[in-house]
């Protein structure tokens, strides 16, 4: 069943920028799908549109049925998504776990109850109750995501995107958070998507896999036929990324 | 031809300019009128501006109504007019000194503010994560900064009057040799209620300017170290200016010139 559907999405910024270019991508429900590609290609600002935080210049999005030019349905759209930031994005200034109430108020819970799931998703993301009252610059940047994620999921989403999971982060942090980003995944049954110029990444989470260039898809489809796609920029991204570089190209 | 076409494209970047600072000041006063409200970012704002810019207007207060009384007397002194000092101390501050004075020195602290906390919001996506959490960020950044500039600036300009009406009285008691006595008398006889009054709504007016254009050059501000440097001295400057021409305005206004 498909659950995202991306239809011929452009984006043009200032009438002459064009960074998206007849977008056309299916997600199906409870898929793990991974956006890769280069840096200022394209894949925030998809990821935005996707949003409907950057509005789309032609084509349409939609989300169960409900698209992202529907202002009517404007909220339902909404609430289908929850965001891991690249750096978190936690409020500067809210504890930790005010940053997960604050989430949860939004969608009607009363304070306890609030409380009680925003404590509950914090520990499931293995952050201590000591970390709780600490603010986000109080704590490190393994610990900031984790506190995201607690965020995003405590939004009970139907569809989660990962905006560069493990940038920023050590490799063993970087490792750690992949690990729970997986075990959520498989855990919830949510739709994943993530956003990434990682290999490793897309290797660890993905299902399917999306290379987008110059804000056009070059290639769609599982990451273990990526070498031999016969995509010549796709292949050419993969052997950079194993650490072949042929500096010349 | 260039320096019209250079002349031409700034003008009408201006003035597109002011239409976007004019849409987004409409719009954050429309929110202003309707739920929902955040209580606890309005508390923590009303705080940020009623208390912590209390000591700066105080310090600023206190010397304008000494230098005031100071150079009043110096200059009344010419055709022995002393006795008007009392009466220059209290109307200049209650309805000039103390609604500019405290307009300045809040715009210089709390617009930069302002601009800097919400362009590093912007950069590092946490105006973006509200949208994704359904919170409005014009309701949730911008509201609670309106509101507690209007309600808070007339607080200040109160204290202001006051402890700058103090420093007039101490330096003409003190150093001037004033009778105690005959300079509270001419100081209650000069105030009428329409000095405390139209300095009060100034107050309001400015606050409401001061933070908006905070706001306003915070959400709009480039990204990066630069953006967001850019963007705070934008605050200040445009705030500043735009008091003193809201001062003359509101004025002109008051006392019918």
């Amino acid at each position: 069943m498909i659950k995202v559907d991306f239809k011929n999405v452009t984006k043009t910024f200032e009438g002459r920028i064009e960074v998206l270019k007849g977008i056309c991508l299916q997600l199906h429900n409870g898929e793990s799908h991974i956006i890769l590609g280069q840096s200022g290609c394209g894949k925030s600002v998809l990821m935005k549109c996707l949003l409907g935080i950057i509005p789309i210049t032609s084509g349409d999005i939609v989300v169960d049925g409900i698209s992202v030019l529907d202002k009517k349905q404007r909220r339902q759209y909404m609430r289908k998504f929850s965001v891991l930031f690249q750096g978190g994005a936690l409020f500067d200034s809210m504890t930790v776990l005010e940053n997960v109430e604050f989430a949860l108020n939004q969608i009607n819970h009363d304070a306890k109850t609030c409380r009680s799931i925003a404590e509950e998703k914090l520990i499931a993301v293995g952050l201590d109750q000591n970390i709780f009252t600490r603010y986000p610059a109080e704590i490190s940047g393994g610990m900031q995501k984790r506190a995201a994620l607690a965020r995003a999921l405590a939004m009970a989403p139907e569809v989660i995107i990962f905006d560069e999971p493990t940038s920023g982060l050590d490799p063993i942090t970087g490792g750690v958070v992949c690990n729970l980003l997986k075990d959520t995944i498989a855990g919830t049954g949510i739709t994943a998507i993530t956003i990434t110029h990682d290999l490793k990444v897309a290797e660890f989470l993905a299902d399917r896999v999306s290379v987008l260039n110059k804000g056009h898809i070059e290639w769609t489809g599982k990451e273990s036929e990526m070498s031999r796609c016969g995509n010549e920029f796709v292949e050419r991204f993969f052997r950079a990324s194993k650490g072949i570089i042929n500096h010349r190209k | 031809m260039s320096f019209l076409a250079t002349l031409g494209r700034y003008s009408l970047n201006s003035l597109q300019e002011i239409g976007r600072v004019f849409i987004f000041a409409c719009t954050g006063l429309r929110c202003c009128f309707a739920p929902p409200f955040f209580l606890r970012e309005i508390i923590h704002q009303l705080i940020s501006i009623g208390f912590y810019c209390l000591p700066i207007v105080g310090v600023t207060a206190i010397f304008a109504g000494m230098v005031l009384a100071l150079q009043t007397y110096i200059g009344c002194a010419r055709w022995n007019a002393e006795s008007a000092v009392a009466g220059v101390v209290v109307i200049g501050l209650t309805r000039e000194l103390g609604p500019v004075f405290a307009g300045l020195m809040v715009a210089g602290r709390m617009s930069s503010s302002i601009a800097a906390e919400i362009g590093s919001m912007r950069v590092s996506e946490q105006i973006d994560a509200l949208r994704t959490l359904h919170v409005d960020p014009i309701r949730f950044l911008v509201v609670p900064r309106i509101i507690a500039g209007i309600t808070m600036m007339p607080f200040l300009v109160l204290i202001a009057d006051i402890v700058g009406i103090m420093g007039g009285f101490l330096v003409s008691t003190t150093v001037l040799n004033f009778a105690i006595g005959s300079y509270i008398n001419q100081t209650v006889h000069s105030l009428e209620m329409i000095d405390v009054i139209s300095g009060l709504v100034k107050a309001s007016v400015f606050g409401f300017a001061l933070t908006i254009l905070g706001c306003y050059h915070g959400f709009y501000s480039d990204l990066g170290a630069k953006g967001i440097g850019n963007a705070t001295t934008g605050a200040v400057v445009s705030a500043s200016i735009l008091i003193l021409i809201l001062n003359y305005m509101l004025t002109a206004l008051f006392f019918g010139i």
